[in-house]
C-alpha cells in the first residue's frame, strides 16, 4: 500500500479561511435561507446568499386568475402582515378600475393595515432581542400578537394568511366584538410596549450587539433600493404613506421615524418608534369611524357590482344579483386594457404591484415588487468583517421573510 | 419649479430626439421607449442629469408579448425621483432571437437580483452582469418559465385519471 493518507483538495492545505454552509435550514436563520461564508476565525470574509427554495410562481400562476383570486396568493407574500399585502392588492385593482371607496372602508383599512404593521416589527424585533440572547420580549410579546390575530379572525374568520377584504370593501361589516378587541388592544399593548422598550433599548448587552453591526450609509442603502423601515433607518424619510398616500392616510397625523447610521440598533429603534405612530394612526382611525352614525356606520363596501358579491340571500332571491354572482365567480368579467403600477408601504417596505391588462379576464402580466427580496442583495456587504453571531443578528434585523423573498 | 411629466418629456425629447418615442401617461405615471441598444445612456441621463435626477431604481421586470414580431420581450425600468417623488416607467424591446440588454448593475447595485430574476424568467441577456445565472428556479432548467409559450395547464381538461388525485 503506497496511499495510506487521505487525498486533501488542491489548495485546501494553504487556504487559511473555512468555508461554512448555513441553511437552507437553520434554527439561527428564521426561514428557508441558504448563506454560504468564508470564514477567518469568527470574522466573515465573505459571503454568498442561495434564495428560492419556496419559489411558488405566483406571477405565472396569477396570469390563469380573475382578480379576486388572486388576493390568496398576496396573502403567502409577507405572512407577517398579510393584511398589507391584501389590501395593497385591492387598493391596486381599485386605481386600476377607478373604483372610490368609501371613507369608511378607508379608515377600517387603515385600522387593518397599522395593526398588521405593528404585528410584523413586533416579531421582527423581538427575534432580533432571541437572536441578542433575551428570548422573554419574545414570548411577552406574542400575547399581543396573539390579539391582532384574534381581531383579524372576527374580521375575517382567519389568521396568518387572511385573504381579509374585497375589491372596493370588505366582505362584511366589522362586528362589535373586533371593535371591543381593538379597544382591548389599544388599552393594554402600549404597556407592554413600553415593557419591551425597557428590557432592549438601553440594556447593555443588547446595545453592545446591535451597535455598528450591519450598518449601511444613506447613499448605499438608496443604490440597494432599500425601503421602509430599513432605509429610514440610514436616515432617509422615504415612506409611501406620504409620499403617495392610499387610503386616506392624508388623514392621519403621524411622523415617520429616522435614524442615522443605518445598523442592527438603528433599524430596531425605528421599528418602535413605528409602532408608537401605528398605535397613534389606529387610535385616530377608531375615532373617525366611531364618527359614522345611523346608516353611514353601516357603510363597508363601494358600489362595485361587476367586482363586488352580492349578498348571499339576494344572489338567492334576485335575478341582477344571481348574475353578478356568477359572472364574478367565474371570473367573466374582461378588464380594462392598461397598466398600472401601485405600491403600499408594506411591514418591510414598498409593496409594489405592476398590473398589465391587454383587456381579458385575467392579468396579462403581474409582477410584486418585493422589497426584501431587493434589500437582501445587500446582506453581504453588510457583515463582512463582522463576527458569525453578529450575521445571524443582521439577517433577522433586516426583517426577511422568505415567502416575500421567493414570492 | 417642481418636476412634472412633461418637463421630463421635453429633456428627454431633447436629448434623445426621436430616439424616446412612445410617450404616454398612465394612471398619472409617465412611460416612454427607446432602442435597447441606448438603454443605459437614457439611464445615465435620468440619473445624472440636474433637474431630473431618478436615482432610485424600484424594479425591473420583463414583459412577453408573443404577438409582436420583433419585438417580443420588453424589459421594464421603473425609476423614482424620491426629491420630487415622481415616478417614471421606461421600457426597451427585444426580439426572442436576440436578448442582448445592457446590465444596469455599474448604475444601480439593487439591479443585481432583478436583472437575475428577469433572466431566470424570461431568458434576456444582460450584458456585462457580473453573476447573470438563475435565482429563483432551478440551475438545470433549460427554458424560460414566464414566457407566454409556456401556458398554465387547461383547468377544464379531462384527460386527468381522478382515481390519482383521490376523486375516484
Amino acid at each position: 500500500m503506497e496511499h495510506n493518507h487521505i487525498t486533501l483538495p488542491e489548495g485546501s492545505i494553504e487556504k487559511t479561511t473555512t468555508t461554512l454552509n448555513i441553511g437552507p435550514t437553520h434554527p439561527a436563520t428564521h426561514g428557508v435561507f441558504q448563506n454560504i461564508m468564508e470564514v477567518d476565525g469568527e470574522r466573515i470574509v465573505s459571503s454568498d446568499q442561495t434564495v428560492g427554495y419556496i419559489h411558488r410562481a405566483f406571477e405565472k400562476l396569477a396570469e390563469r386568475r380573475p382578480l379576486y383570486q388572486i388576493t390568496p396568493i398576496t396573502d403567502r407574500l409577507n405572512y407577517c402582515s398579510s393584511p398589507i399585502n391584501n389590501m395593497g392588492w385591492h387598493i391596486t385593482c381599485e386605481r386600476f378600475l377607478n373604483v372610490e371607496t368609501p371613507k369608511r372602508v378607508d379608515y377600517l383599512r387603515v385600522i387593518i393595515m397599522e395593526l398588521a404593521r405593528i404585528s410584523d416589527h413586533l416579531i421582527c424585533n423581538s427575534i432580533v432581542g432571541v437572536d441578542t440572547g433575551a428570548y422573554t420580549g419574545f414570548l411577552y410579546v406574542m400575547q399581543y400578537r396573539e390579539l391582532i390575530y384574534e381581531i383579524y379572525e372576527e374580521i375575517c374568520g382567519s389568521r396568518l394568511t387572511t385573504n381579509i377584504g374585497r375589491i372596493g370593501g370588505f366582505e362584511r361589516n366589522f362586528t362589535n366584538a373586533a371593535f371591543t378587541k381593538l379597544e382591548k388592544f389599544l388599552n393594554e399593548y402600549p404597556k407592554v410596549l413600553k415593557e419591551f422598550e425597557n428590557l432592549f433599548t438601553r440594556n447593555r448587552i443588547f446595545m453592545e450587539r446591535t451597535q455598528g453591526t450591519g450598518g449601511i450609509s444613506a447613499e448605499r442603502a438608496l443604490n440597494y433600493g432599500f425601503t421602509g423601515p430599513n432605509l429610514r433607518a440610514a436616515g432617509v424619510d422615504y415612506d409611501v404613506r406620504v409620499h403617495q398616500p392610499y387610503s386616506s392616510y392624508q388623514d392621519f397625523n403621524f411622523t415617520v421615524p429616522v435614524g442615522t447610521t443605518g445598523d442592527n440598533y438603528d433599524r430596531f429603534l425605528v421599528r418602535n418608534a413605528e409602532m408608537w405612530e401605528s398605535i397613534s394612526i389606529i387610535r385616530q382611525a377608531y375615532e373617525k369611524v366611531q364618527a359614522f352614525k345611523g346608516t353611514d356606520a353601516e357603510v363597508y363596501h363601494a358600489d362595485v357590482p361587476e367586482y363586488y358579491l352580492p349578498k348571499k340571500e339576494d344572489v338567492y332571491t334576485k335575478m341582477e344579483a344571481l348574475i353578478w354572482h356568477f359572472k364574478i365567480i367565474m371570473g367573466e368579467i374582461d378588464l380594462p386594457k392598461g397598466q398600472i403600477y401601485s405600491p403600499v408601504e408594506g411591514g418591510n417596505g414598498e409593496l409594489g404591484f405592476y398590473l398589465i391588462s391587454d383587456g381579458g379576464r385575467t392579468p396579462f402580466r403581474l409582477h410584486f415588487r418585493r422589497p426584501c427580496f431587493i434589500y437582501y442583495q445587500a446582506y453581504p456587504e453588510l457583515i463582512k468583517g463582522g463576527m458569525l453571531s453578529d450575521a445571524v443578528v443582521t439577517m433577522s434585523s433586516l426583517n426577511l421573510i422568505a415567502g416575500e423573498l421567493d414570492a | 419649479m417642481s418636476l412634472n411629466n412633461e418637463m421630463i418629456q421635453e429633456k428627454l425629447v431633447a436629448k434623445f430626439g426621436d430616439q424616446a418615442s412612445q410617450f404616454a401617461t398612465s394612471y398619472g405615471m409617465l412611460s416612454f421607449e427607446s432602442p435597447k441598444e441606448i438603454n443605459l445612456k437614457v439611464l445615465q441621463f435620468l440619473y445624472d442629469e440636474p433637474g431630473l435626477g431618478f436615482t432610485f431604481l424600484t424594479d425591473i421586470c420583463a414583459v412577453n408579448y408573443p404577438d409582436q414580431k420583433g419585438a417580443e420581450l420588453v424589459v421594464v425600468y421603473h425609476l423614482h425621483n424620491l426629491k420630487e417623488n415622481i415616478r417614471l416607467r421606461y421600457s426597451v424591446s427585444t426580439p426572442l432571437e436576440n436578448t442582448d440588454v445592457y446590465t444596469a448593475t455599474k448604475l444601480f447595485e439593487s439591479a443585481n437580483w432583478m436583472e437575475r430574476e428577469t433572466y431566470d424568467f424570461f431568458g434576456i441577456n444582460f450584458v456585462g452582469h457580473p453573476n447573470l445565472k438563475r435565482i429563483l428556479n432551478v440551475d438545470e432548467m433549460d427554458y424560460f418559465p414566464l414566457r407566454k409559450e409556456f401556458p398554465l395547464e387547461d383547468q377544464t381538461r379531462i384527460d386527468k385519471d381522478d382515481e390519482m388525485f383521490g376523486r375516484g
